[in-house]
């Protein structure tokens, strides 16, 4: 038995060395050079080059004027990625389907949504009244953006179809066509109606 | 169901099934020590290894020997993983500074990276240091996978040796499984990876400025015991980071399924879209479903491996449907609420509570069946949420033994258990001595495959029991009603068969949760690698029987027929009664 000893020792120690250093190290040098962008967070800056949020990080809106994202189970605050150590921060409701909470949860949501726009009176997407998984999911379905339009572009005071032309630019289909779902990120179509809006108000053709 | 989803399932199916012969061709081949392409370059490292470790490659072992270095290789790495994480705090890579992890948390942890299980009662973001995710985490991922895929190995050879006491070379085997096979699919899946978005840094974490400042109302007791409200306005968000896709890429296809990140694959820097969603959840079954043809041309008759390939597959897809089925048909009381559930071209619609919208409820419950089918447990979704049936699906694959794809090894071994208690009965049924791949099935081989069998749902069951009668199992569940009973025994029936995946509601991370689940982890890893060792020396000992007009075929579609009945049976006479009490009083709860 103890003439395993040895390589046991040696073969583990061999292993960690190539599997737990060498590897890793390798890719963060390759990732590093071919995808540095991808690889530190695929970050967003501004003209000034702050940091604004990452493309695949969804980030919270209530204002009427923006987008509203998918409700978000973090704490302390929605889309919450980290708050410190051993808080418990990116996470999902975990609500069962027949809790009372969930139901009473979607339907604070729904009457939120339809106190925003009174006009408004299909029935509201599924994806908007739902926590994600992650609790920092960067997209909301397409149905869930066009719900939302009327009134983004009536606190914004601009045209309807401009905005609807807006989030027709952002949708993003299928990958290859089959994969996945279609959505629309919430993060780039609100800094892109930030822009029309000061382009709008730069121009001097409407109000803001 | 959508026809995109029927795409989606079938795309799926046919990428997985092509892949599988040549990468189990290849696979046989690093196991019989031939050529395999990859020894040109990486053999250097192979022959230090066994120069420096003084190994004699070509010096085979008996099972005894076998199961020590097995069993002291994982405990040395079950020791080594504890240390990292109770000394992580002086230790480098840690931008963090994240302390030391409680003692019952590190004892839970080791032994679930140790044992292919990967269950996670933490945050990775915010309990663990770089290094600790590297060299401790990353390292179990590999070795953990390898050690399936050797004891498999071992097996093979016992099932095919003629009067000999020797089943390879441990050393050998877990060498080669990891140089050759999952280290050079890792790398590749890995870059992959990173070019999808997936970060891989040494980098502290990020902080960013929000567009909109969000404001939350803080309460604090003054030490006058009076309640404080107080409004604290959040300016930024912190993006966590880290070496997550060199983790990531070997936790997919070594089975492993624990997330860098604590929401696992639905955190959009470990899965950020559709298709690094495909590979990683083609990742899951690519080696488990491969290795039935490796033990197809290993045993000498490629038939074998593909008539168990076709008994996973006959289980696998109708569940894997119904799954996404369920998902899709959503919740009717959300539905009641005003709230539109409906797939169209503009939304996934259905059961979106705790799923992704980049990958819906199609991609979500694929995922989900997958990862319980195979060993995996990570998740791209929270099962929690799911539907009673979707939710049930992914946990009767895990009660099923995790021998539906199952572990990296340890799935094809677990399936060989049943094909023996199949040709078992079988050949009682005609009355003939039961024999399998030219051995006799005797009352030794039989009482191995039965342990095999019936240790994870008596493991199961028991401690579902206790931990539904007593406070500290009780006071962690989330959800009320039906549904918490089915919290404790999704979390039984994970820890229970080294899967990992959690109804993530129920809160584990105390001392019952940590120390039941690791006992739990420990033994159905252990104690079935033991018997099935014990059972390849008892093989390799036996005489090779002809073939004559008695024996049973083991090839054909009766038989394939006959073992996914053997499954299925054992499986529901052992989980209806304690399935009927969870998942299905919630269905009727909730469509009556």
């Amino acid at each position: 038995m103890w003439s395993q000893c040895r390589p046991a020792v040696v073969v583990f120690v061999v292993l960690s060395a190539i599997t737990g250093l060498a590897y890793p190290l390798l890719v963060t040098g390759i990732a590093a050079v071919a995808f540095p962008w991808q690889a530190n967070g695929s970050i967003i800056k501004n003209s000034a080059g702050q940091a604004i949020g990452s493309r695949l990080i969804g980030q919270y809106f209530s204002e009427p004027g923006y987008f509203w994202p998918r409700p978000s189970a973090t704490a302390p605050v929605p889309y919450c990625s980290y708050n410190g150590p051993l808080a418990d921060c990116a996470t999902a409701s975990n609500s069962g389907p027949s809790n009372p909470a969930l139901f009473a949860h979607v339907k604070r949501r729904v009457e939120l949504l339809r106190a925003a726009d009174p006009a408004e009176k299909g029935p509201v997407p599924v994806d908007l009244v739902t926590s994600s998984a992650s609790g920092l999911d960067p997209d909301i379905s397409p149905a869930a953006a066009f719900y939302q339009v009327n009134r983004v572009a009536k606190a914004r005071g601009l045209p309807v179809a401009e905005v609807k032309n807006l989030v027709k630019q952002y949708c993003q289909g299928r990958d290859l066509g089959i994969l996945g779902a279609p959505r629309v990120n919430v993060l780039s179509l609100n800094l892109a109606l930030d822009r029309l809006s000061s382009a709008q108000a730069a121009t001097g053709s409407k109000p803001r | 169901m959508t026809p995109n989803a029927w795409i989606q399932i079938l795309a799926f199916l046919v990428v997985l099934v092509a892949l599988v012969k040549p990468l189990g061709a290849f696979m046989a081949r690093v196991y019989e020590g031939q050529p395999c392409g990859l020894d040109k370059p990486l053999g250097f490292l192979e022959r230090l290894t066994y120069r420096v470790a003084g190994i004699q490659p070509d010096q085979p072992m008996n099972w005894k020997t076998y199961a020590i270095a097995v069993l002291m290789f994982n405990l040395l790495g079950g020791l080594v993983v504890y240390a990292l994480q109770r000394l992580q705090g002086f230790l480098p890579l840690n931008p963090e500074h994240l302390g030391a992890v409680s003692p019952d948390l590190a004892w839970n942890t080791a032994i679930s990276f140790i044992s292919n299980t990967n269950w996670q009662s933490y945050s990775g973001e915010t309990t663990l240091s770089y290094l600790t995710q590297m060299l401790g985490l990353t390292v179990q991922n590999f070795v953990s996978a390898a050690t399936g895929m050797a004891v498999l190995v071992a097996l093979i050879r016992g099932i095919r040796g003629r009067q000999t006491d020797h089943i390879g070379n441990f050393w050998v085997d877990l060498v080669r499984s990891t140089l050759y096979i999952l280290l050079p699919l890792s790398f590749v899946l890995a870059l992959i990876l990173v070019s999808q978005g997936v970060v891989q840094t040494l980098s502290p974490y990020k902080q960013v400025s929000l567009i909109q400042p969000v404001s939350y109302v803080q309460s604090t007791t003054n030490a006058a015991g009076k309640t404080m409200h107080q409004t604290v306005w959040v300016k930024h968000q912190v993006l966590p980071l880290g070496p997550a896709a060199s983790q990531i890429a070997i936790k997919q296809l070594g089975t492993n399924g624990g997330g860098f990140f604590g929401v696992n694959s639905a955190h959009p820097f470990e899965n950020p879209n559709p298709l690094s969603n495909f590979l990683e959840v083609l990742a899951i079954l690519l080696i488990p479903a491969a290795l039935c043809y490796t033990f197809g041309r290993m045993v000498g008759d490629t038939r074998q491996g593909w008539a168990i390939l076709a008994a996973m597959l006959i289980i696998f897809v109708p569940l894997m449907i119904g799954c996404v089925w369920a998902e899709h048909s959503g919740n009717p009381k959300i539905a009641a609420l005003g709230v539109n559930q409906q797939s169209s071209a503009l939304m996934s619609g259905g059961n979106m509570e705790g799923k992704e919208t980049r990958f819906g409820v199609t991609d979500s419950a694929i995922w989900a069946a997958v990862t319980t089918a195979a060993s995996n447990g990570s998740v791209n979704s929270m099962h929690d949420s799911f539907t009673p049936l979707g939710g049930l699906v992914p946990m009767w694959l895990m009660e099923l033994g995790e021998v539906i794809f199952g572990g990296v090894g340890s799935g094809l071994y677990g399936m060989l258990m049943f094909v023996i208690v199949a040709v078992f009965i079988a050949g009682l049924m005609v009355g003939r001595t039961p024999e399998y791949l030219g051995k006799k099935i005797e009352a030794f081989e039989m009482k191995m495959a039965t342990i095999c069998v019936l240790v994870p749902p008596a493991l199961v069951l028991v401690t579902t029991a206790i931990a539904c009668v007593t406070v500290m199992g009780t006071s962690a569940i989330a959800n009320p009603g039906a549904h918490g009973f089915s919290e404790i025994l999704y979390w039984a029936s994970s820890t229970g068969n080294n899967n990992g995946s959690a109804f993530a509601g129920l809160s584990t991370n105390t001392p019952f949760y940590n120390i039941a689940g690791g006992i739990l982890m420990w033994v159905s890893r252990y104690f079935l690698i033991v018997p099935t060792l014990a059972l390849a020396g008892a093989f390799a000992r036996k005489k090779q029987v002809p073939v004559s007009s008695g024996t049973l075929p083991t090839h054909d579609a009766l038989f394939t027929g006959w073992l996914v009945a053997t499954v299925v049976l054992i499986g529901a006479l052992t989980f209806l009664p304690a399935l009927a009490l969870g998942p299905v009083v919630e269905y009727l709860h909730l469509w009556h």
